[in-house]
């Protein structure tokens, strides 16, 4: 086990220099530099200054080289956009916002997911059934931008039932996680409904039907714990995926979190923003799945155990 | 006929058992049922006639020494018809069955594999789909005085469990994997004798001692997969006998074990049956199981039930030509080893369009013309013993039904 463990942080430590590298190089391959774009008025004086500050002036090279060391002690270096911060005090004010809304998002896809899943499953190949798996399918297919826009149009503009934008009161949390949660619901939900399907049908459940137990128990207590097992599987690189996703949605309803560190980065060529939040998520997105993958492993070879414990 | 398509079909029987195993089943059985006579298990060539003669009268001087005493009428199903919606069309899965089921008595159902055995124990207690099946609409289910066929869906519920519980053949499937046994025994305690949690775990401790669990106050706490397959069948039964039930219906209870397991599950229904005096609905193709544990028998064939009576009855007297191809087909000790079993040839009719007259004429050897166009009625030959054959219609017993003339209606 402790050799498993081992030989996965080098390989996620070779995966993260990997995407290092390619992020870093890729980023200075593109023409132009932080300070081009009000170039035209700026003092030439004041800005061979800056770049030289930065260290924007030397052979890509040797940058390279010197962030690869900054990172190694785990410093992401300062912004050049927003100057007197640094990279790692947005991450940290950033982080925990994005965070919180990412964990809602999972929350409401979970329970939407799951319930969706259930309901299609008890009415399988009914009007209710089709009605959640054409909802799940749209889920999939409508990107989740979409999904905030209408959600903003509606809910908050024409019908004045939440704020429309901004991050403070648990009222504001409700339409982004929404909308980042319904690729997720989706996934979930058609996840759950074929699992389910094929618990109804067994034995055990038929058991639980002649032991004259409510319909409802039998669903909640008996199907559902065998059906939502896989999706627990699931729900590691479902969190990832949500905490990566959010860029966007934090960007449309103007949430002070990582999302508009990053693109507001990418729009005023902020390189170490941008390789400092594309270096933090990668970091998160490896670890999330080797959890998921130790958890495998623990659950794999006596899975009584692991149920014992729990 | 018998003879010649005996290598190339399937023994309706002694099939599904591995050889080994019915080895084994012998030993079991050695000591019970020795006052049989050889001639009565032999489909082929046991002549008919002394069956066909013997008046009814002068046969049934045991009748009534015979198992226990017979108590009142627990259940009686009345023409039961389940009929199935499938692709395909609709399958009649039971047509017409009528049964009996006196208090503390078991009520063995033995017929092949898809012949309506199943689905009629799963009606006894409504648990078929509701989505798929229908119930005939003149067909009685009447338990203690109530037509179950009239109940919703919330007054069956108190039943089931309660006052009717089922035995399903694989405890490994039909037990919840991700719940402790205790509390897939706790919670229909609980429920249904209206205990706090508490009691219902003393009291499910003490039927989990009761069938026979060592230390049952950890194997409580255990999962499904801690437990042997005796073990969980075991715990199956005191599932089911948990809240003192007046009739338990077994579908093939032991079919999933081995035979000494076998064995000490039959002895546990004979002790559970002692002590509470609990009915039981047997449902097996083993007549092993039948011999050693059921007062009465029926035979099921093609969703009707074709010959029924007291065990000593069925077995000695055999009238149906079914039911004497299935105790043919069944190995004895008391005959020479190297004789081959004899299988019934053919299989069942198809239940999307069964036939109009006797649904085994096509596999009969004693089939007749009449056979294969009218349905026979029930005819009682003595006691408790009733066959649906033609064979028992007086104008059919002048002429010997295996001779030439009849086998060759079976042919054509």
């Amino acid at each position: 086990m402790a050799s498993y463990i081992l030989k996965r942080l080098v390989s996620m430590l070779v995966t993260l220099w990997l995407i290092v590298t390619v992020t870093f190089f890729l980023m200075h391959s593109v023409p132009g530099s932080p300070f081009d774009k009000d170039g035209k008025n700026s003092n030439p004086t004041a800005v061979q200054n800056m770049m030289a500050y930065y260290h924007l002036d030397e052979p890509v090279g040797v940058q390279y080289v010197l962030y690869l060391k900054s990172l190694l002690k785990l410093d992401l270096g300062p912004s050049i956009g927003h100057f007197p911060d640094s990279v790692n005090s947005m991450i940290s004010r950033g982080f925990p916002v994005s965070f919180q809304l990412g964990m809602i998002a999972i929350l409401f896809a979970i329970v939407a997911g799951i319930a969706l899943g259930t309901v299609a499953a008890l009415y399988k190949n009914r009007l209710i059934d089709q009605a959640a798996m054409v909802l799940a399918v749209l889920g999939i297919a409508v990107p989740n931008f979409v999904v905030a826009t209408l959600l903003i149009k509606y809910v908050a503009v024409e019908w004045h039932l939440l704020p429309v934008a901004m991050w403070g009161t648990w009222r504001h949390t409700v339409l982004p996680g929404l909308a980042l949660a319904t690729g997720p619901i989706a996934i979930i939900a058609r996840m759950t409904r074929a699992n389910m399907v094929e618990v109804l049908t067994s034995d055990y459940i038929e058991t639980a039907r002649a032991k004259g137990l409510h319909p409802f128990v039998i669903v909640t207590k008996h199907a559902l714990r065998n059906a939502v097992l896989p999706v627990v599987t699931l729900l590691g690189a479902l969190i990832a995926n949500v905490l990566t996703g959010s860029f966007v949605i934090e960007k449309i309803f103007a949430i002070p979190g990582m999302g508009k560190y990053f693109v507001d980065g990418i729009n005023n060529r902020d390189y170490s923003v941008i390789m400092g939040t594309t270096v933090f998520y990668s970091a998160l997105l490896l670890f999330m799945m080797f959890l998921v993958d130790i958890a495998y492993g623990l659950i794999d070879p006596r899975i009584k155990l692991h149920r014992k414990e729990r | 006929m018998w003879r010649r398509s005996r290598k190339a079909s399937i023994s309706a029987v002694a099939a599904p058992e591995g050889l080994a195993r019915e080895k084994e089943r012998e030993t079991v059985r050695e000591d019970r049922l020795p006052e049989r006579p050889p001639a009565i298990y032999d489909g082929r060539t046991a002549a008919p006639e002394p069956a066909a003669t013997e008046k009814p009268a002068s046969r049934e001087p045991r009748e009534a020494a015979e198992g226990r005493a017979p108590g009142k009428t627990l259940m009686a199903v009345e023409n039961l018809r389940v009929s199935f919606r499938t692709h395909g069309g609709e399958v009649q899965a039971v047509r017409g069955v009528d049964l009996q089921l006196r208090e503390g008595e078991t009520l063995a159902i033995v017929g092949e594999s898809g012949c309506g055995k199943s689905v009629t124990a799963r009606s006894l207690m409504r648990l078929l789909p509701e989505q798929t099946s229908k119930l005939g609409k003149d067909s009685r289910i009447v338990w203690k005085g109530v037509d179950l066929t009239r109940l919703k869906e919330k007054e069956l519920r108190k039943l089931r469990g309660a006052e009717i519980s089922m035995i399903f053949q694989d405890a490994m499937t039909a037990l919840n994997p991700t719940l402790t046994v205790g509390e897939q025994l706790i919670e229909s305690i609980a429920l249904h004798r209206k205990v706090p949690r508490s009691e219902a775990r003393k009291i499910a401790v003490e039927m989990l001692g009761l069938v026979g669990i060592p230390s049952p106050e950890t194997r409580l706490k255990q999962y499904l997969g801690e437990f042997s397959g005796g073990m969980r069948q075991r715990i199956m039964i005191a599932i089911a006998a948990s809240c003192n039930p007046s009739l338990l219906i077994a579908d093939e209870p032991t079919t999933a074990l081995d035979v000494t397991i076998q064995a000490q599950i039959l002895e546990l229904f004979r002790m559970l049956q002692q002590k509470t005096g609990v009915s039981i609905v047997l449902i097996t193709h083993d007549l092993g199981v039948v011999a050693e544990t059921a007062d009465r028998v029926c035979v099921m064939y093609a969703g009707e039930i074709v010959e029924s009576g007291s065990v000593r009855e069925l077995f000695r007297r055999p009238r149906h030509p079914y039911t004497r191809g299935l105790l043919a087909s069944m190995p004895r000790l008391d005959r020479d080893r190297s004789r081959q079993l004899e299988p019934i040839p053919g299989t069942p009719p198809d239940l999307f369009a069964p036939p109009p007259g006797c649904a085994f004429a096509a596999r009969c050897p004693h089939a007749m013309e009449v056979c294969r166009l009218h349905h026979p009625a029930s005819t009682q030959v003595g006691g408790s013993h009733s066959v649906s054959c033609w064979l028992e219609d007086p104008r059919a017993q002048q002429a010997p039904p295996s001779s030439p003339a009849g086998r060759s209606a079976a042919i054509g």
